[in-house]
């Protein structure tokens, strides 16, 4: 007779439920009708994703310069290759593509300490970035001065222009938004009614009439004489657009903050603008920082409408190669490419935007 | 700006200018003055201009013949017909095909955005790809995409690929028979419309009894029995009044039956797939925002599942996907604007594209081109407000 | 409020200087400017069409460039607005652009309605058909039932229409903004037939992978008068454009070319040329230009027949035949008015 003092150590769970079994099956293979979509699923994945690594990976073809060089069968890379510089930089000048990789370098190196917990003067540097990086990216871009050679705008092209676009449409549309976005939620009527009419104007009417109206009828609506760039004009359109909707987002942010900030700010005695600029907006900005992220991937894609207007955007470029008579045919290589650069551009930013999301959550938000 | 108070007055009435009322009247008139102002300098100037350079004004071109075809009406519509009438057009295919885009959308975006909480890995994951990868891909490159690079690639008439010699597929279109209604086909119309008045009927009825007494009633299976039975039997005593008219290959083309046109089906396919990435997005958030508590809950007060599903998650989750279903219903509309990149006779390539071009009267043109699309939008934007009024949690 | 009182004053300045503008003021902005801009087509080869470096060249960017060099003296002093055949003559009425190339057909609408004047016709052209030669077609009466594809906006859509109804037969139209999505819509096959321009369908064939694989119809269903636009209510740019045309086309009558215009204003002793070089007569007064305005568009561009041989004539790839646009003197109809 023999007492067991030590309890008996626990048994490992069966086989079937832990490791790769035990993932397989609770994940795949729960039930019956889990199981039939599983195999269903694994046999559409299989017979679509195979001819597709067959297609751009395995039976591509990569060097050469010319067509000639495509006898793969599959996608024919060399296309691309051959026209890189252009979907890069329109019909910039070779001899000036380092003013355009210099000041997207600046931007990259201005932006980096803002990613880092540590540094400190993040505000300053992103006034800096706002307000100052402009002129130096246009003196970079356009020259003129500074013994620099003047390239016409018109020149501008590919994934520089839609940058070019982007950013301006971005940085100047944020100012406007928020004071439009202030006078929706004003006390004042007629500023409120003027402020609602001008957002849900921009708001319901399609972007590309916008840039109609802006690339060839903003002139019949000025003095006569009165002449402005074909890309200015454009930007002028894409802004007044875009601060529509940053108006919006700037108003979720504000409807955001409790009321007692409000409260607690006018108890202070202070002012309309004081409490706005240093209580309220800084609170509520910091909320819609995803929602300005979101607004940018927008408009970062909606720039490929200027090629309607006749702007030479990245897509455009990449439209323009088609007709090049010695390189028919192969449009599917190039709409992947144009598809591949925005998509990593577009989901880079919207998982910043996600952590950020995360990051901020302060508990504001109701 | 402001001066002083003199010091040693007891608390006195602030100065004119300091006073709120006072600063936000003077605010308000200075901001009327320049909004006025600005309207009225670019209308002078765009009236200037015009009459300087001898444009035509006023809406007269409406009722000049077009002279032009288009090539997909749904209106009755040939060269003979007005500018108007080309506005009306393009209207209507505008709406064709952001209804048919909506409705798409909205199954493809329920689907996936379910699909992409189910407890199916393999289904999560193939949902979220799908999502992650066309709503960040610009719509006019997968408008051009579907078009350039996947349609017209296609075989041509002669070559078509078809299905038991009724339906048709080639680089011009999807070719289908369309039903042609005999006499006597009115009874099953009518039919129908009674079927819908009788389960408007029943629900209100279902729902009553519910209130009052607690008993559920499956009104779905009654009501699809009696949508569909009821104009059957019609039809079938009526004695099918019913007959198609399949295509044929004749001369050049495809001649009968219903066209889907490739410039309709790029566009739509581009829309509804760009679109349905951003609607699952909002039925997954809707579906995550309703608290566990109340599936929990739910479970605990011994109701089923389905039922759960249905009578607890949807409504409550439904009050977060409405608003984001609206704004993307009404993104959608717009963005059927870029049709004009592939060439579907739309509002913008029809009226704004070649019916400006021969009347040359852009200001016009323009006017009611965005006039149309904010009608559009105002409309839906108050439905939403509506919407939310009515739904929203009533606290406190 | 500050913001509010200069923006009020700053649009009352604008206001005034708006009243200050006058009719004339074509040539004086372009002048100011320091370039002349003109609207030209998206890319149509022979007629206005960037290489991949972005350089301009064609029969309407020569146009362009001969009121450049009269203007200036400087045929390089030009910018080019690429437009799609929608956007022209809103860009043209607006003043976005100074000058309209753009093979444009000059009808009475657009000369009296839309605010535009034509200033003459740089390529007498008609409406044609491009076909697939295994569509075993030989004459448009033959395409019953068709489908065609045409650029948006065009007169070619409405003489299609016309075309059409008069012969009691069926169509239908696909239309697209720009002539590339239009050839590459008729390679794939989209449509039957391509119809544009004659000049144009040589032009764009040449774009196919194979162009011997389509052939040009016989028929011609219409006139097309191409030339330059300029806005209504502007006289003297009007003349300008005008005579920039009339200038290049009595060059090559009087068979003054770039190569020998020094040497034909040093020696020649034809009065006619001694007009036209600006050596005796009105030379540029009345038109407001340098008095030698003429030797410019000659020397810089050169006359009329060069432009056309260098661009779509014989020594371009699109190998078009004078036909129409011929001298008068050499059975055509290019006629230009007398310089005196």
């Amino acid at each position: 007779m023999s007492l067991h003092k030590e309890p008996h150590p626990d048994l490992p769970p069966p086989m079937t439920s832990v490791g790769v079994i035990g993932w397989l099956r609770k994940n795949l293979f729960s039930s019956a009708p889990n199981t039939v979509l599983t195999l269903i699923v694994a046999y559409l994945i299989y017979i679509s994703a195979v001819p597709l690594v067959q297609w751009a990976l395995i039976d591509a073809d990569w060097v050469g310069d010319s067509r000639d060089a495509c006898t793969g069968g599959g996608a024919c890379w060399v296309f691309v290759s051959v026209r890189f510089d252009q979907f890069m930089y329109g019909f910039y000048p070779e001899s000036e593509y380092w003013r355009v990789n210099l000041a997207f370098g600046l931007l990259v190196a201005l932006m980096v300490p803002l990613f880092l917990e540590r540094f400190q003067r993040k505000g300053w540097l992103s006034a800096f970035i706002l307000f100052i990086y402009p002129f130096i990216a246009y003196t970079l871009f356009y020259g003129g001065s500074l013994g620099l050679k003047e390239v016409e705008t018109s020149l501008w092209g590919g994934l520089m222009l839609t940058l070019v676009l982007s950013g301006v449409g971005i940085v100047a549309s944020l100012p406007i938004g928020i004071v439009l976005a202030l006078g929706r939620r004003s006390s004042m009527p007629i500023v409120k009614a003027a402020s609602v009419v001008f957002i849900e104007f921009w708001r319901g009417v399609p972007l590309i009439t916008v840039l109609f109206m802006a690339s060839v009828m903003l002139p019949l609506f000025l003095p006569e004489g009165t002449h402005f760039d074909k890309l200015l004009r454009a930007m002028i359109g894409i802004v007044l657009f875009q601060s529509a909707y940053m108006a919006e987002v700037v108003r979720g942010g504000l409807q955001a903050i409790p009321k007692g900030q409000y409260e607690a700010a006018n108890a202070l005695g202070l002012s309309y603008w004081k409490t706005m600029g240093l209580i309220i907006l800084p609170q509520a900005l910091k909320l819609v920082i995803p929602g300005i992220v979101n607004t940018f991937i927008a408009l970062f894609k909606d720039t490929t409408l200027v090629l309607i207007i006749g702007l030479f955007d990245l897509l455009a470029m990449i439209q323009t190669a088609f007709t090049d008579p010695k390189w028919l045919g192969f449009s599917i290589e190039g709409y992947v490419f144009a598809a591949l650069v925005f998509w990593v551009f577009c989901f880079g930013m919207s998982r910043y935007s996600q952590s950020l999301e995360r990051k901020l959550h302060t508990g504001h938000a109701r | 700006m402001a001066t002083e108070q003199p010091s040693g007055s007891a608390p006195a009435k602030a100065a004119l200018w300091r006073r709120p009322v006072f600063r936000s009247t003077v605010f308000q008139v200075l901001l009327v003055l320049g909004v006025l102002g600005t309207g009225y300098y670019l209308f002078t100037n765009t009236l200037h201009n015009l009459e300087q350079r001898g444009i035509s004004t006023g809406f007269d071109f409406l009722s000049v013949e077009a002279g032009f075809g288009i090539v997909q009406t749904l209106i009755p519509y040939d060269e003979t017909y007005t500018f108007g009438r080309t506005f009306l057009v393009g209207l209507i295919n505008t709406l064709l095909v952001s209804g048919l885009g909506i409705a798409l959308a909205t199954v493809i975006g329920f689907g996936m955005g379910v699909a992409r909480l189910s407890s199916n890995w393999l289904v999560a994951r193939v949902a979220t790809v799908y999502i992650e990868t066309f709503r960040n891909i610009p719509l006019l490159l997968q408008i051009m995409f579907w078009y350039f690079a996947v349609l017209q690639p296609l075989p041509r008439p002669k070559q078509s690929l078809e299905l038991g010699g009724t339906v048709f597929l080639n680089n011009r279109g999807l070719y289908l028979p369309s039903p042609v209604f005999e006499p006597g086909f009115q009874w099953v119309a009518m039919a129908f419309v009674v079927a819908v008045i009788a389960v408007i009927f029943m629900a209100r009825w279902a729902h009553r009894r519910r209130e009052q007494t607690g008993q559920q009633f499956h009104t779905v299976y009654y009501s699809l029995g009696i949508l569909l039975g009821l104009p059957l039997l019609v039809f079938l005593v009526a004695g099918s009044p019913l007959a198609w008219d399949y295509p044929a290959l004749k001369g050049f083309n495809f001649r009968g039956g219903m066209t889907v046109i490739p410039e309709l089906a790029a566009l739509l396919l581009a829309l509804s797939i760009y679109t349905g990435a951003f609607i699952a997005e909002a039925v997954r958030s809707g579906i995550l925002a309703v608290s566990h508590g109340q599936t929990e809950a739910a479970f605990a007060l011994g109701i089923r599942p389905s039922v759960t599903l249905r009578l607890v998650i949807i409504p409550q989750a439904m009050r977060v996907i409405i608003p984001q279903l609206t704004s993307q219903y009404l993104n959608l509309t717009k963005n059927s604007s870029l049709a004009t990149a592939v060439g579907y006779p739309d509002l913008v390539a029809v009226f704004a594209g070649t019916t400006l071009n021969q009347t040359g009267q852009a200001v016009e043109v323009i006017a009611m081109t965005m006039g149309v699309y904010l009608t559009i939008s105002l409309t839906i934007s108050m439905f939403m407000n509506w919407y939310n009024n009515k739904k929203q949690l009533v606290e406190r | 409020m500050k913001k509010f009182l200069a923006t009020t004053s700053a649009i009352a300045i604008c206001a005034v200087i708006s009243t200050t503008a006058f009719a004339g003021a074509t040539l004086e902005s372009v002048k100011k400017k320091g370039f002349l801009q003109c609207g030209v087509s998206t890319g149509l080869p022979g007629f206005s069409s960037a290489d991949d470096k972005g350089k301009w060249t064609g029969l309407d960017v020569d146009t362009c460039r001969a009121v450049a060099a009269a203007v200036f003296g400087d045929a390089g002093k030009v910018k080019y607005s690429p437009l799609t055949a929608k956007e022209r003559f809103t860009a043209l009425q607006s003043g976005e652009v100074d000058l309209l190339v753009r093979n444009t057909t000059w009808t009475l609408t657009r000369d009296s309605s839309l605010g535009l004047n034509f200033a003459g016709v740089n390529y007498y052209d008609g409406q044609g058909f491009l076909v697939t030669k295994d569509l075993g077609v030989k004459s448009a009466l033959e395409l019953d039932g068709a489908s065609f594809c045409i650029q948006a906006g065009t007169t070619t859509e409405l003489n299609l229409a016309d075309y059409f109804r008069a012969n009691k037969m069926t169509y239908t139209p696909i239309t697209f903004d720009k002539s590339d999505e239009t050839v590459k819509a008729f390679e794939a096959g989209r449509c039957d037939a391509l119809t544009s321009d004659q000049s144009q369908l040589y032009s764009l064939r040449i774009q196919l992978k194979d162009p011997s694989s389509a052939m040009v119809l016989p028929e011609v269903i219409s006139k097309e008068p191409l030339g330059p636009v300029v806005r209504q209510g502007d006289d003297e740019w009007l003349n300008i454009v005008k005579w920039v045309l009339f200038a290049a086309l009595n060059a090559e009558e009087y068979g003054v070319s770039s190569k020998n215009v020094d040497k034909m204003a040093a020696s020649s002793k034809d009065p006619n040329v001694r007009r036209l070089l600006g050596q005796e007569g009105i030379k540029g007064k009345g038109l407001g230009l340098s008095d030698t305005w003429a030797a410019n568009v000659v020397k810089q561009v050169g006359n009329y027949g060069e432009m056309f041989e260098r661009n779509v004539g014989q020594d371009s790839p699109l190998k078009i035949s004078r036909g129409l646009n011929a001298l008068w003197s050499k059975g055509g109809i290019q006629y230009a008015p007398p310089i005196r």
